[in-house]
C-alpha cells in the first residue's frame, strides 16, 4: 500500500490559486479511477478535478471556500501499489497541516522548492534560531529593485528603469534573462527608437479571463436580453455648480470636496420615490418586476482589472457628504479588491461618469438584471439664451437607458425631466 | 597674458576620486587635465589610509617581539627588541612614494595631463593653476569635477602645531613622545592610539561620548575595548578638553561632573574628525547649492551647477577612499556619455583596530529602525579553528537579513583580520545575495571566511559548529 498525493492543478493562463468550491469525497470514501474529486473555481470558471488513480481517501487538504495556491496538496490517497509520495521527501507541509491557505489580498506565491528545508523535524528538534521559510513575492511599492551589479549596469547601458522589470529570481532578483525579457517585451518599441512611420507587425492574443471573462458576459447578457431604449436630456447645473463651489468654499477643509456625483444621487434618489417602476430589478425568467424601496446605488467604476459596479446601499438615507465618503469607501474598495460581497452586488440603479471625459451623448448598458442606468456628460459652457439676452451657462447632458420591456418612455421621459426639475433648482433637492 | 589651455575635462584634486576619475576618463578617451598642488594620491596615499596602515604593521610587529622577548605561548623567544622610529618613517615613506609614483604612472599611460599646482576656480567653465613655480595657467573646460577632499577638524583651543598633532604629524613621527594624548577615540584615534601604545608609548584617550568608536553599534565595540583595556591605553570617556599648555599637559573636564584635571603628555593627537574642504580655491565663485558643510549632489554627481560635478569627502559622509573612487568612474563614464548612477546596496566601512572593525550594509538597529522585519545572528570566532590557530580567537561575524525573503541587509564583523572579509560581504550583499545563498556556499578549511559561511547558517537556525 502507498500514499498517492493529489495536487492543485495548473488550470493555465497565469492563474496562480483557486477557490475550494466542493467536495464530491470525504475522508474514508473509496474513489475509482476517474472520479469526480472536488470543484475549485478560477475567477468564476469551475473546474472539475478527477481522480487519476482509485483509492481510498486518507485526507482533505482544505474546506470549502478555501483559497490553495497551484501545487498544494488537494487530497491524499491510500493506494494499491507504491504510490507518488514517502513522508521524509516532502517538500509539503506534513498531513497534520494540510497545505496552508494562501489569501489574495497579500499576493503571496509560494516560495520555490529549493527554500524547502530537507528534514523540518530535525532542523527544529535542534531547537535553534526559528527561521520562517521565505516567500518570493512582488516587489512592495517604493522598495529598491535587486539586481547584481551587472545587471544594473546593463540596464543603465539599455536605458531601462529596474523598477519596471519583474525578478524572477528568489527574493524577487532581477537576473539577466529578466532583463533580456523585458527589452525583447514591452519596453521594445523604447529602445529600437524606430522610425514611428515604420511597419509593424505581430499579434498578441490576450486571453478573456478572471474579471474581464465576467464584465464580458454581463455584456453580452444585459445587451442580449434588454431591448434599451436611450434619452439624453440637456440640464442647466449653473446654479448646482454654484451651490457646489460654495458648500466647497465653507466646509471642504472639514467636511471634504463634494463633486458632482453626490447631488446627481441626490437627485435620483429624490425623483426615484414618484417612479417605483425604474428603482426595480426584472427577473425576466420568472417574469417578475420587483420595486425596491430602498436605493441601492450602483456606481460603475474603472478598476486596474476593468470595469465593476460597486455598490452604495441605502443611497436614499445619505446626506451629501454621507453619501461622497461612501462613495470614496466603496469604489476605493472595488479598486484594491477589497470589496465585501455585499458591496459588489444588489444594486438597483445604477449611475455612470466618466467626469471630463463624459463626452456629450454616451448610450449606456443597463447593469442587468435592473432596468435603468443614467450616464452623466461633460459640462461645457456655452452661451444661452436667457430672456433675450445671450449669457454663459453651464450645461451637462444625461443619457440615461432604460429597459423597454417593462418601463415605457412616458416614464422614462418624466423620470428624467424630474431630476432636471431638481438639478436646475438645487433648492428643489432639500425641500421635502 | 597668461597662459590659456582648454581641455574636455578638468579634474581639481589628485587623491583617490581624483586619480580614478582621471583615468578612467582618459580610458575612455576624454581629453583630461588634473590639477595636485601636492602629491598624487591625496589623503589616502599620502597621509592617511596607506601610512597608517604601514605604521600599524610595524608597530603590531613590535609588540609582538616584545611580547615573545617576555615568553610566548607559542615557545618563541627572542632578545628585547628595539625599535628605529625614523626607519620605520622611512620604510612607510618608500611605500608612499612607490603608490603615489605609480598614479602618476598610471595617469599618464591613460593620456591624464596632470598640472602640478593649486587651482582657483574663476567660473563653472574656468579654473587658474597656479604652480609652485612659474605663471599661472589658465584652464578652460567643458566638465569641472570638484575632488578636494577634506581636512583634519581643529579644536580652537589647542590648534594644530608644535606638541599638538593633527593625524598627520601622528604618520610621520621624529621620535616617539614618552607620554601621547589622544583626543577622540573616533576610528583615526583609536587606529593610531593602538599603534602608539604598540610601540610602548603611554597612551591616554580622551572622548566626550560614553563609549569608544561612538558610531558603531556596542557589541561590536566591546572586543575593542577589551583590547584597549588589555594593552594599557588608559580611557577618559565622557570627557571634553579645554586646552593645552607644556607644563601641565592637556585640560580635561569630566562632563557629567564638571571636574577638572590635567593630563600630562609630550604629545596630543587631536583625531576627532575630518570637514570637506571647501574653501581656498575660489568654490565660493560657483554659489553651489551645499548640505550643510559639503556640497550637495544628486545620485550621478552633479552639484546644482550644469556640468560641474563632485566627488568624494567634498560631498560628505561616508568620507572613504573606495567611496570618492567609485564615484569618480560614475562621473568619468557619464561625462563620456553613459548613462550611470551612483547608488550601491552598500559601502563597506573599515576600521584597522586591533582587533579590526567591519561594517557593510545595515546593523540589526538600523535596519529595524527603518522598519525592517529582520533577523540577526552571530557566529562567534572562539568556535573557529583558523581563528585559534591565529590566537585571534576573539570577535564575531554577524549578519543582518529580511526575515520575509532572507535577502542580506547588511554584514559586521570584529576581529583579528577581518579586514579583509569585507570583500565576501560587500558582494553578497551587491549581488543581492539571501542567507542560503551565502550558508549553502562552500567556505575553504580552516579560514576565517567560515565564520560568514556559519552565521549564514545560525541565522537559518541550521549553524554546525556551535
Amino acid at each position: 500500500m502507498g500514499t498517492y498525493v493529489i495536487r492543485v492543478p495548473d488550470i493555465g493562463e497565469g492563474i496562480a490559486e483557486v477557490e475550494l468550491v466542493a467536495w464530491h469525497v470525504q475522508p474514508g470514501d473509496a474513489v475509482s479511477e476517474d472520479q469526480h474529486l472536488a470543484d475549485v473555481m478560477t475567477d468564476k470558471a469551475t473546474v472539475e478535478v478527477p481522480s487519476p488513480v482509485a483509492g481510498k481517501v486518507l485526507t482533505l487538504g482544505g474546506g470549502v471556500g478555501q483559497v490553495m495556491a497551484v501545487g498544494a496538496e488537494l487530497v491524499r490517497l491510500d493506494v494499491e501499489g507504491a504510490g507518488n509520495f514517502k513522508e521524509n521527501e516532502a517538500s509539503a507541509p506534513a498531513p497534520s497541516a494540510p497545505a496552508a491557505p494562501v489569501s489574495i489580498a497579500t499576493e503571496v506565491i509560494a516560495q520555490a522548492p529549493d527554500a524547502a528545508p530537507r528534514a523540518p523535524a530535525a532542523a527544529a528538534a535542534r531547537g535553534s534560531v526559528a527561521a520562517p521559510r521565505p516567500v518570493a513575492g512582488r516587489r512592495k511599492e517604493g522598495e529598491r529593485p535587486l539586481a547584481s551589479p551587472a545587471v544594473r549596469r546593463r540596464a543603465l547601458d539599455l536605458g531601462v528603469e529596474l523598477r519596471f522589470v519583474h525578478g524572477s529570481g528568489p527574493a524577487g532578483r532581477i537576473g539577466h534573462q529578466d532583463l533580456d525579457a523585458y527589452v525583447a517585451g514591452q519596453g521594445q518599441a523604447m529602445l529600437t527608437g524606430a522610425s514611428p512611420y515604420a511597419e509593424r507587425h505581430g499579434e498578441e492574443a490576450v486571453p478573456v479571463i478572471g474579471l474581464r471573462r465576467k464584465i464580458a458576459q454581463k455584456m453580452q447578457e444585459a445587451k442580449r436580453r434588454i431591448p434599451h431604449f436611450s434619452y439624453v436630456e440637456e440640464i442647466d447645473v449653473t446654479e448646482l455648480e454654484a451651490l457646489r463651489q460654495q458648500l466647497n468654499q465653507r466646509h471642504g477643509a472639514t467636511r471634504g470636496k463634494l463633486t458632482l456625483l453626490p447631488f446627481l444621487a441626490r437627485a435620483m434618489v429624490c425623483s426615484l420615490r414618484d417612479f417605483p417602476q425604474i428603482n426595480a430589478r426584472y427577473d425576466d425568467d420568472a417574469g417578475v418586476v420587483t420595486r425596491h424601496a430602498p436605493v441601492h446605488l450602483g456606481v460603475a467604476t474603472q478598476t486596474d482589472g476593468g470595469l465593476m459596479v460597486p455598490v452604495l446601499r441605502h443611497a436614499e438615507s445619505l446626506d451629501l457628504w454621507a453619501f461622497a465618503a461612501g462613495l470614496t469607501r466603496v469604489t476605493e474598495a472595488a479598486r484594491t479588491g477589497k470589496a465585501a460581497r455585499e458591496e459588489l452586488s444588489g444594486s438597483t440603479i445604477t449611475i455612470t461618469s466618466l467626469g471630463p471625459l463624459g463626452g456629450v451623448v454616451t448610450t449606456p448598458v443597463i447593469n442587468h438584471p435592473e432596468v435603468a442606468i443614467v450616464g452623466v456628460n461633460r459640462i461645457i459652457e456655452r452661451p444661452m439664451l436667457r430672456g433675450g439676452q445671450v449669457v454663459a451657462r453651464q450645461l451637462m447632458n444625461l443619457s440615461s437607458s432604460f429597459d423597454h420591456r417593462v418601463v415605457d418612455g412616458m416614464d422614462a421621459a418624466r423620470f428624467i425631466q424630474a431630476m432636471r426639475a431638481l438639478l436646475e433648482t438645487p433648492a428643489l433637492l432639500f425641500v421635502e | 597674458m597668461t597662459k590659456e589651455v582648454t581641455t574636455k575635462l578638468l579634474i581639481i584634486g589628485g587623491g583617490p576620486g581624483g586619480y580614478v576619475a582621471g583615468i578612467r576618463a582618459g580610458q575612455l578617451g576624454i581629453p583630461t587635465m588634473l590639477v595636485e598642488g601636492a602629491s598624487l594620491g591625496g589623503t589616502c596615499l599620502n597621509i592617511g589610509c596607506i601610512p597608517s596602515k604601514a605604521l600599524i604593521h610595524a608597530a603590531h610587529e613590535f609588540d609582538q617581539a616584545r611580547a615573545q622577548a617576555t615568553g610566548s605561548p607559542t615557545g618563541i623567544r627572542v632578545q628585547r627588541p628595539q625599535i628605529d622610529i625614523a626607519q620605520t618613517v622611512r620604510w612607510k615613506d618608500g611605500i608612499v612614494q612607490r603608490l603615489t609614483g605609480g598614479v602618476g604612472g598610471l595617469l599618464r599611460r591613460a593620456g591624464v595631463q596632470v598640472l602640478k599646482g593649486w587651482a582657483e576656480i574663476e567660473d563653472g567653465k574656468t579654473v587658474t593653476v597656479k604652480p609652485h613655480q612659474g605663471e599661472p595657467m589658465r584652464v578652460r573646460c567643458e566638465h569641472l569635477l570638484l575632488a578636494t577632499g577634506s581636512e583634519p577638524v581643529e579644536l580652537p583651543s589647542m590648534p594644530f602645531g608644535g606638541a599638538i598633532w593633527s593625524s598627520t604629524d601622528a604618520l610621520s613621527p621624529d621620535l616617539l613622545p614618552r607620554r601621547l594624548v589622544v583626543v577622540g577615540a573616533g576610528y583615526i584615534g583609536l587606529e593610531l592610539g593602538m599603534a602608539y601604545r604598540k610601540l610602548g608609548v603611554d597612551v591616554t584617550v580622551v572622548e566626550a561620548a560614553q563609549r569608544v568608536l561612538p558610531s558603531y553599534d556596542e557589541e561590536l565595540t566591546e572586543p575593542v575595548l577589551q583590547a584597549l583595556q588589555k594593552q594599557g591605553v588608559v580611557l577618559h570617556l565622557g570627557c571634553s578638553v579645554a586646552g593645552w599648555d607644556a607644563q601641565h599637559g592637556v585640560h580635561v573636564r569630566i562632563d557629567a561632573r564638571a571636574e577638572d584635571f590635567a593630563l600630562p603628555a609630550d604629545r596630543v593627537l587631536v583625531a576627532v574628525g575630518r570637514r570637506p574642504r571647501t574653501a581656498g580655491f575660489g568654490l565660493e565663485s560657483l554659489q553651489l547649492d551645499m548640505a550643510g558643510r559639503h556640497i550637495a549632489i544628486d545620485a550621478h554627481g552633479r552639484t546644482s551647477m550644469r556640468n560641474v560635478w563632485a566627488i568624494g569627502d567634498v560631498t560628505g559622509e561616508p568620507m572613504l577612499a573606495h567611496r570618492a573612487m567609485a564615484q569618480g568612474e560614475c562621473v568619468a563614464e557619464q561625462i563620456a556619455g553613459r548613462n550611470r548612477r551612483f547608488e550601491p546596496m552598500a559601502i563597506p566601512a573599515v576600521c584597522f583596530t586591533d582587533p579590526e572593525v567591519v561594517v557593510t550594509g545595515k546593523t540589526p538597529g538600523e535596519a529595524r529602525a527603518a522598519g525592517m522585519d529582520c533577523i540577526d545572528a552571530a557566529f562567534p570566532f572562539a568556535a573557529n579553528g583558523r581563528a585559534m590557530t591565529l590566537e585571534a580567537a576573539s570577535g564575531f561575524v554577524r549578519v543582518v537579513a529580511r526575515r520575509d525573503n532572507h535577502l542580506i541587509l547588511g554584514w559586521q564583523a570584529v576581529g583579528k583580520g577581518v579586514a579583509e572579509l569585507a570583500a565576501a560581504f560587500s558582494q553578497s550583499i551587491e549581488m543581492g545575495a539571501r542567507l542560503e545563498d551565502v550558508g549553502h556556499t562552500i567556505h575553504a578549511h580552516p579560514t576565517l571566511g567560515e565564520a560568514v559561511q556559519e552565521a549564514a547558517l545560525r541565522a537559518l537556525g541550521q549553524a554546525l559548529h556551535i
